[in-house]
This record gives C-alpha cells, structure tokens and sequence, in this order.
C-alpha cells in the first residue's frame, strides 16, 4: 500500500501551498480516490494553521482596520461559500476528477489525444515550460506496453482509468507510481480495457520562486 | 530568520491585549503558554497543569474563534469581525512576510484574506476543521493564486468521483479542540533543528533538498528531521 501514495513530501507541499502545477494536480486527483491521504493532508493543513497561529504576529498599520470594514459594506458577498459552480452533469464513459476535467478542459471521452507511440496517446495540460516539469495524460491501449524508454528526472502517474502492470505491481484507479532512472519501467496496460493516466515528469515541488515583488500589480480590492 | 514564536495569544496586539489584559484569558491554558515559554517544561509536566478545552482557540479576550466566525455566517456581525480582524490579522501578515512578502505586499494579501473570511464564513464548518486551519488555508489558497494564472488544483468535496471517508462519529468538536491544545503543546516542545526545518518547509517554498542545501545539512537528515516532526506532530492529535 505504501508504494500506491505520493510521498510525504508531495503531500507537504501541497499542504504548504508549495507544490507546483502539476505536482498539486496529482494530489487533487490522488486524494479523490484516497481517504488515507486526505486525512494525512487534513493533518498537515492543521499543523499549517497551527504553525501560522504560533508565528510572531507582524504589526498592522493604523488604517487597515477600518479600511477593511469599509469594504464590508459594499461588499456583494459574491460566491459566498465556493466560487467554484457546482458539478455540471457527467457525460462519457470515462470521467476525470474534477481537478483534472477543469485543467484539461475537458472529460476524458471530449480531448484531442495525440499518438505518440505504437499504443500510447498523449494530451499536454497546461505550457510545457522549457526544462520545467511537463504534465500530461497518457493513454495506454488496452494490453499494450509502453515501449521501454528511460526518464531524464523522475516521473509520477497517477491511474485515472483502467490499470497497468509493471516491476513493482499492479496499478488501478487512484494509484501512484513514481520511476525514475533507477527503476527499469515499461508499463504494460490491463487487457480489459485502456489505461488513461496523468503523468507529472520532472516535478519540482518550488512554486516559482520569490514572485512576491511582482504581486502588488495582481493585488486589486 | 525568525522562529516558531512561543506567543501568547494575543501577544503583539497592542491595542487588543491592552483593551483586554491577559488576566481574562482562560487560566489553564494561558499559565502552561506561560509556563512553556519561560522554561520550556516538557510535555509531561505541561499535561500536569490541564489545559481547559474550552479555551482553545480565543482572541485575546476570551472569546472563541469558532462562534465568532459563526456570528459573522448567521448575522453578518460586524463586531464579531471586528474581534476576528484583531486576532487573526497579524498572523495572516506574519505569514504573509514569512513568505517573503514585503510589509506594505503583506498587508494588502492579509486584508484580502479577512475580505474572504467575511465572504466565506459561512462555509466555516466546525466539525471539520479548526479555526486556524480553515484560515490558513484561505491564506494558502489567497497566495496561489495571486502568483499563478492557471486554475489552482483542488479538491472538490462534491465530486461524484470522490471515495468517501470512512463514517466518522458525529461529534468531534471536542475531541478536535482538546487535539488542538495537545498540537500546540507539541509544536511548542520540538526538538528546535526539527522546528527550524518544519517551518522551513511550511513557509520558505522550499523543497527538501533546496532546505538541504540552504542549511548544509544531508539531504536524508532533513528528510528524516522533517518526518521526525511531522509523525510527532501527527501523534499529539491522536493523543498517543
Ligand atoms: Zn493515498
């Protein structure tokens, strides 16, 4: 069971808000079909507010006070408990978690899947930043094997449909692998039906660095 | 670099701590705070002085975070708020610097979390999380998305896809709270190089081996200190 979740430190960063795009798009996917890492990550979030409370608290300017109350009362109260519209109904045979249909813009059944090996289809999420991490998701046919092939860093998939086999086991939904060099990997997908996977290669857990002397522009009441 | 303070609640509020003096605060709890300060007791003798539930999670006077977050979702309370701006907004700003924001960046990143608490209160759900959990990841959230365009992947409780929690009891609440107050205890009591590398990883947007190499330490000690700390942690809500 230990080798089917993301690492501790995979789920800290997220928990921290550290965590990089795609690398917090397989833990919003990995912690849909996991409880264990939900709480693990409920946990984390506690120690977070935690930590927060016990932090030296920083002096506040003489006006925020009142400024911030001034906005209340022009305030629309929009969204007021998730922003977020609600589930729109689920079409297709295979679904995504809902991180994923959002980042990929939609279910599985709707993309444009590109071949790009004997078997393999692929979908890019998001800009492939150069020598940043490249997130995608494959789709292995059913019974076919991801010709051998090696990984410049290390590469994390978490199954979304379907299962593969390799060295290590067997993978079904929700399950994470990680290979990296060191493991001689060739997934070879279930003979039932096509696995679909998201993939996360070279996963810098850093967010983007020291942003925050840009953020004022973005800043906006 | 600044440490996990050992504050009282309160500390640093001028105005707040002043109006209410720490006399008010819940006697159990404000003496081991105290008391953990100065001498830094062990967790034994910590349990000794018994901290009252109820006071967990207060403002500087006594009141309960929970039920004021609760005033402000039922009857758009602004005297509540009030209460909750002073507690709550230096620690969003602290957090906020500690994050590498400037004090005038931090400020305006911390007025617009308490804008959001406003708005959100009513999604505060006690059975669920604490106060300063729920907080904390309204200031997370707050900050993603201020640095990044994209979407910010999360969860969505509602999911159809979602494998759901085993059944849980139906009331936690004092269950939580009382982990809470050993949470503290044992955030407090942290060997200091497991501390130091446990805040570095909530609040530098580092990842382990960038720590390792910020504080020439092995790359397996800071992965070992940090799981060191954060099984403790873990433990001390389990009352184990
Ligand atoms: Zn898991």
């Amino acid at each position: 069971m230990s080798t089917r979740h993301p690492d501790d430190e995979i789920l800290l960063a997220y928990a921290a808000g550290t965590a990089s795009h795609g690398t917090a798009l397989l833990v919003a996917t990995h912690i849909t079909y996991c409880p264990l890492c939900r709480g693990k990550l409920q946990a984390m979030e506690q120690v977070g507010g935690a930590l927060m409370e016990a932090l030296e608290p920083a002096a506040v300017s003489a006006g925020a006070r009142d400024r911030v109350m001034a906005l209340l009362d022009g305030d629309p109260r929009l969204g007021t408990s998730d922003s977020r519209p609600p589930v729109t109904a689920v079409t297709g045979r295979t679904v995504l978690p809902r991180a994923l249909r959002e980042a990929a813009g939609s279910d599985a059944d709707g993309l444009a899947w590109q071949p790009v090996l004997s078997g393999v289809d692929q979908v890019l999420i998001g800009k492939a930043v150069p020598g940043g991490e490249r997130t995608r998701l494959m789709r292995i046919r059913a019974g076919r094997a991801v010709p051998r092939h090696t990984h410049r860093g290390s590469e994390m998939v978490c199954v979304i449909a379907g299962g593969f086999r390799d060295v290590l086991g067997h993978y079904g939904p929700g399950d994470v692998a990680v290979a990296d060099d060191a493991v001689d990997h060739q997934p070879v997908a279930d003979d039932d039906r096509d696995c679909i996977c998201l993939a996360v290669t070279e996963a810098p857990v850093r967010l983007t660095g020291r942003f925050w002397r840009w953020l004022n522009p973005f800043v906006q009441f | 670099m600044s440490r996990i303070a050992m504050t009282l609640p309160g500390r640093s509020m001028p105005a707040a701590t002043a109006r209410a003096g720490l006399g008010m605060i819940e006697a159990g709890w404000a003496r081991s705070l105290v008391l953990a300060r100065a001498t830094r007791l062990d967790t034994a003798m910590q349990r000794d002085s018994a901290p009252d539930v109820r006071a967990v999670e207060t403002t500087a006077d006594g009141r309960s975070l929970a039920a004021l977050v609760d005033a402000v979702a039922r009857n758009r309370d602004r005297q509540a708020f009030g209460a909750l701006f002073d507690h709550l907004m230096p620690r969003v700003k602290a957090y906020a610097m500690r994050l590498g924001a400037s004090g005038p960046a931090a400020e305006e990143v911390a007025q617009e979390v308490m804008l959001l608490i406003w708005r959100k209160a009513d999604s505060f759900d006690p059975a669920r999380a604490t106060v300063s959990t729920w907080v904390f990841t309204i200031a997370r959230n707050k900050r993603i998305d201020l640095l990044r365009r994209e979407n910010r992947p999360a969860l969505d409780p509602g999911d159809p896809m979602l494998v759901p929690d085993s059944p849980r009891p139906a009331d936690e609440t004092i269950e939580r709270d009382a982990a809470e107050i050993r949470l503290r205890a044992a955030i407090r009591t942290l060997p200091p190089e497991q501390a130091e590398l446990l805040s570095m990883a909530y609040f530098e947007d580092r990842s382990h081996s960038a720590i390792a190499a910020a504080t020439n330490l092995p790359l397996g000690t800071v992965k070992s200190r940090i799981r060191l700390a954060l099984d403790r942690l873990r433990r001390s809500f389990k009352d184990e």
